[in-house]
């Protein structure tokens, strides 16, 4: 089982750069043929002031952690046994190629179901652009399957 | 990937006051999926996860196959809502993994509104979305929630 002491647990802010490549890469691997996701002629004749960013980057973005790692680490979880429950977004601005996007990651909740063969973590962040303006909150709910 | 849908130019948000609950979004239809698109998911996406590209590791989680990353399927979903409306409308978006989805399957993107109403003054709606392969076998359930300006 998990130790609850880890609810609350905050990680260390970290940031990421928005890239356009990036951008254009996970535009071509999601079949996005809007030409406002990969061209910024496109984009800015759309009123953007770049390649936007996608509603689902964001989640990422936070993958780009100095250690992506860090969670699974600190509550010693076996990528075997995991599983992506529920992803959400609330979207508060936009963000774009060349952004400097801050991710705040919290432990918002850890509990289980079926007498522990299934245990939740429930993680909330807060992400901010280089203007302190909130970009959006993700919540992820990932599943562990015990044995 | 290349599927079978135009070229979208970005959308225009339609016009409220004609919605009603139960509408229907124009659906999304992609092709089968490859063991190729999840490598470029994998790549682009940043999750390595090899629980999705390397069948050795998936047979070791005791996976008779590797399968497709929740957040692929999550990712039309958000075009299926992009083609509706500009990106900038989009509140929300909260989605639930229910079941796997499998390399060969042919994933069906689709939306209805679900409520339409005015909060804080501004005209509001909220959407279900879902998948499915190409049984109807659902994968996905999501909601959004979008706003005019």
């Amino acid at each position: 089982m998990i130790d609850r002491r880890h609810i609350g647990h905050q990680l260390p802010p970290f940031q990421v750069e928005v890239e356009k490549g990036r951008l254009r890469f996970f535009a071509k691997a999601t079949g996005q043929t809007d030409p406002v996701y990969t061209d910024e002629a496109a984009a800015r004749d759309a009123g953007h002031p770049g390649l936007p960013v996608p509603p689902t980057f964001l989640f990422c973005l936070e993958m780009e952690a100095p250690n992506p790692a860090a969670i699974r680490e600190l509550l010693g979880m076996d990528y075997r046994s995991l599983l992506h429950g529920e992803q959400g977004f609330s979207y508060h601005a936009m963000a774009y190629a060349g952004d400097m996007l801050t991710f705040r990651q919290r432990i918002e909740d850890i509990y289980d179901k079926k007498n522990g063969a299934l245990e939740f973590v429930v993680r909330k962040t807060h992400v901010h652009n280089q203007r302190d303006e909130l970009v959006a909150e993700l919540r992820c709910v990932t599943v562990v399957r015990n044995q | 990937m290349n599927d079978r849908n135009p070229t979208m130019a970005t959308a225009q948000l339609p016009d409220w006051n004609a919605l009603q609950p139960g509408d229907a979004l124009p659906p999304l239809e992609l092709p089968p999926i490859r063991r190729l698109d999840l490598a470029l998911y994998c790549g682009a996406s940043g999750d390595h996860n090899p629980i999705h590209v390397d069948v050795d590791f998936a047979r070791s989680a005791g996976m008779p196959d590797v399968f497709a990353h929740g957040m692929l399927s999550a990712a039309w979903l958000a075009r299926l809502l992009t083609n509706w409306v500009p990106q900038s409308a989009i509140r929300s978006l909260d989605l639930r993994f229910a079941a796997l989805t499998h390399v060969g399957e042919r994933i069906r993107c689709t939306g209805t509104v679900a409520e339409k109403f005015e909060h804080e003054g501004r005209r509001s709606v909220r959407l279900k979305l879902a998948t499915a392969n190409h049984e109807g076998a659902a994968r996905l359930s999501a909601e959004a929630l979008v706003a005019w300006p």
